[in-house]
């Protein structure tokens, strides 16, 4: 199905001036397409024209970046953000979760259609699109939901949602508690084609958690939400998948039970494809005995030390084939209370990068060029076309300078939410211009351009 | 000490101290005008926004024999009822220029968020199934004028760990004072892991003649989503402490309100070996001793939010690692 060759096809974005630019003398990165070593990339009428020798390329009529020292990447694209609207705007909008987007080097995102309403009708499709095509920074797709009201008792009309433009079927936030109903999506999916992304979660199992089951919840004494409420259920949607012969994904992997039920189901032939979070990759369960909700109450939560190295293992062989941020937004009053009341979720499109570099790379436990494979890796599972440095494609490039160190929260945020799980710590690694779709998405305020900085 | 949040920030030294002090406070409730004016012109303010008979009214005595300004609030006839966040009411508590603040609320880190939001002394009269440091502090008092230094002793706690703030505060505190821990109750109502705090865990009552002290705790049907265990019959025949159990040299406690008949005989609760009136008494003086240790001899401090210093020095003391 992968026929789109630019993500505008199929997603929405505000449309502004194709993009000229020439980052001269930029070391490019782009692993899946070959591409590794110093060039000028050149940028015109937004789609990659060349990589020039350095020093080489003809600028006329461009805009000129010295990009000596600094690394070009295929932008990076997440499917799965919580936009938040409707409904809940004084969290985030269309129009500040795409800058968010952009600030952290993604040309794409998938919203969430868990809104207040959900997302379960055309025209809640066509709106949003509207807005999108008013509002984006980045381009946009958008989810639906599965069962109407997000209430897994009834399919949503998913034929009329995939002709007003949804990009993928998700309850996220909430699992598909019944089998049976699970099994009709996975059915109708023959007639309606779009991938569904599944929240995993045995409701019953989890109930009252609200962090890993533990040595560490059990010291706090809080609730335990444990590691096989979440395999369970995904062992249970690979065999309805293997049965249907239909296609999941698999969202926020937390726990190492769940990757060896991922990484079997693939082995066995089952389509499935899945995701982990930057913050499951970085932070275990011992980050919540300072029982901070805002930077560290999150839904699957946050899990043991093995099972971070899981997710990791899984990241570098494959099992786990993206990064998504599952960026939730959420106001301070649902974050300043007891860890017990507080709402689930923190923000991450702005960090995933720089988190990732800082806590990965850096220290050697992935390369750089798996973490931007990863990064990138989001766009495929929904059939839409990975961002390549290759010549000819749209132009969707993050420049990033990796030495810059800088320190999150400090000079705000360009989400409306301030749940950053990064909040406070000093990363090493940021996003100095966003290229998405062949437009300039994002440029960092202190990086003047045509000036090394 | 600035602040009483779990039983963690206090060391055994300071736990010493505390019942050292606490052993001077009994004198005075040995005199006929039962006062000290220690606390004369401070304000101790009490929110309580779970039910409680020993602890909010052990508090507030406490404070007055102290000589404090005593304002009590409670969940249930206040702003809370209105909908009022735990932020918004200790702000405007914190505008009375309390001293002091004893917060029990039914979510774990509650005390210590209320620390981060106000420059009074916080402490913590239970917070979810999280900590109750003064139990635990009030319980080693106990046991300690019964039996001296803890060091080696084995004590038991039996029963409904799982929903326990009691549990983990004294599981904690007998440690740091030297005694070994067994917990003992059914595999469900016993949390997975809690033995990487170094206790035993055990799910019958065999062996139970090694302890010194048998710490019972109460089955909290109140915290209790769904059945944990199948009946209470089938519990109490296999979990209740009675007489018959008990050794004549082993000691029995218990934090109240009892449920006689489940957790524990109406005999055993009404024996010799039973410190349960001891533990109340003990309270009363062990709690006079917080207040006065947090309290006492240390200049007035700015309590509204954002007051500088004192504000910042007030943030979250309490299972953060440095």
């Amino acid at each position: 199905m992968n026929s789109a060759q630019n993500l505008t096809e199929m997603l929405d974005v505000r449309e502004g001036a194709p993009a000229d630019l020439v980052l001269r003398r930029a070391t490019l990165l782009d692993p899946v397409a070959g591409i590794d070593g110093v060039h000028d990339l050149v940028i015109r009428g937004g789609r990659i024209a060349e990589l020039a020798a350095p020093g080489e390329a003809d600028a006329s009529g461009a805009e000129e970046l010295d990009a000596a020292g600094l690394h070009a990447f295929p932008a990076f694209f997440d499917p799965h953000v919580h936009l938040r609207t409707p409904g809940q705007e004084h969290k985030e909008d269309v129009e500040t979760g795409t800058r968010a987007a952009a600030a952290g080097g993604f040309c794409g995102i998938i919203a969430m259609a868990n809104t207040s309403p959900p997302i379960d009708t055309g025209a809640d499709i066509a709106a949003l699109r509207e807005q999108a095509r008013a509002q984006a920074s980045v381009p946009v797709g958008f989810a639906a939901t599965v069962t109407v009201g997000m209430k897994g008792e009834e399919l949503t009309e998913m034929v009329e949602l995939r002709e007003a433009g949804a990009i993928a079927f998700s309850d996220d936030g909430l699992p598909i508690q019944s089998a049976r109903i699970m099994r009709r999506a996975l059915q109708y999916q023959k007639l309606v084609g779009l991938n569904i992304a599944l929240h995993e979660q045995d409701m019953d199992l989890s109930a009252g958690g609200v962090m890993h089951e533990g040595p560490v919840s059990a010291a706090l004494g809080l609730g335990g939400w444990p590691s096989v409420a979440e395999s369970t259920m995904i062992a249970r949607d690979c065999a309805l998948a293997a049965y249907e012969k239909a296609r999941i994904h698999v969202q926020h992997l937390s726990a190492a039970e769940s990757v060896e039920v991922v990484r079997a189901a693939k082995a066995a032939g089952v389509q499935i494809s899945a995701e982990a979070s930057p913050h499951h990759l970085c932070l275990t369960d011992e980050e919540v005995r300072s029982l901070d909700p805002r930077r560290f109450k999150m839904n699957p939560p946050l899990r043991h030390e093995s099972d971070r190295q899981a997710l990791i293992a899984a990241l570098r062989d494959g099992t786990i084939e993206c990064i998504a941020t599952d960026h939730a937004p959420h106001h301070l009053d649902e974050k300043e209370v007891p860890f017990e009341q507080a709402a689930f979720g923190v923000t991450g499109l702005e960090t995933a990068f720089a988190a990732l570099h800082t806590e990965l790379v850096l220290p050697g436990v992935i390369d750089l060029g798996l973490l931007i494979e990863r990064l990138a890796g989001g766009a495929a599972p929904f059939d839409l076309p990975r961002p390549t440095l290759a010549p000819g494609a749209e132009a969707n490039v993050a420049l990033c300078d990796l030495a810059a160190e800088w320190t999150v929260g400090e000079d705000g945020y360009e989400s409306r939410s301030s749940n950053s799980w990064c909040e406070g710590k000093t990363l090493t690694g940021r996003v100095l211009v966003t290229v998405a779709a062949g437009q300039v998405a994002f440029r960092l305020r202190s990086f003047s351009l045509g000036v090394a900085s | 000490m600035n602040n009483l949040i779990s039983i963690e920030e206090v060391d055994r030294d300071g736990i010493e101290a505390i019942l050292d002090r606490a052993e001077s406070f009994a004198e005075v409730g040995r005199r006929d005008i039962k006062k000290v004016p220690t606390l004369r012109g401070r304000t101790v303010v009490t929110l309580f926004y779970e039910s409680s008979t020993r602890t909010s009214s052990s508090f507030e005595l406490a404070a007055k024999r102290l000589s404090a300004d005593l304002v009590s609030v409670k969940s249930a006839g206040s702003s809370v009822d209105k909908g009022e966040s735990l932020k918004d009411t200790v702000a405007t508590l914190t505008a009375y220029d309390p001293a002091a603040i004893v917060i029990r609320h039914p979510y774990a880190g509650a005390a210590q968020m209320v620390a981060g939001w106000t420059g009074a002394a916080v402490v913590n009269a239970g917070d979810g199934k999280h900590e109750h440091p003064s139990q635990a502090l009030l319980d080693v008092y106990t046991l300690r004028r019964r039996l001296g230094a803890l060091d080696g002793k084995k004590i038991w706690i039996v029963g409904d760990v799982l929903h326990s703030r009691v549990a983990r505060s004294n599981l904690i505190a007998f440690q740091l004072m030297g005694a070994e821990v067994t917990l003992c109750g059914p595999p469900t109502l016993i949390p997975r892991g809690i033995e990487e705090l170094g206790c035993n865990v055990t799910h019958s009552l065999d062996g139970i003649e090694e302890a010194d002290v048998v710490y019972v705790l109460r089955m909290q049907f109140e915290r209790m989503e769904g059945k944990f265990v199948p009946s209470l019959r089938e519990y109490a025949a296999n979990y209740q402490v009675d007489t018959r159990l008990l050794g004549p040299r082993q000691l029995l406690m218990h934090p109240g309100p009892v449920n006689r008949g489940v957790e524990i005989s109406g005999e055993a609760i009404d024996s010799p070996q039973s410190l349960v009136t001891e533990q109340v008494a003990a309270g009363l003086v062990v709690r006079m001793a917080i207040l006065y240790e947090l309290l006492a001899g240390k200049p007035e401090r700015p309590t509204a939010l954002g007051e500088g210093p004192a504000a910042e020095a007030a943030a979250p003391t309490i299972g953060q690692p440095a």
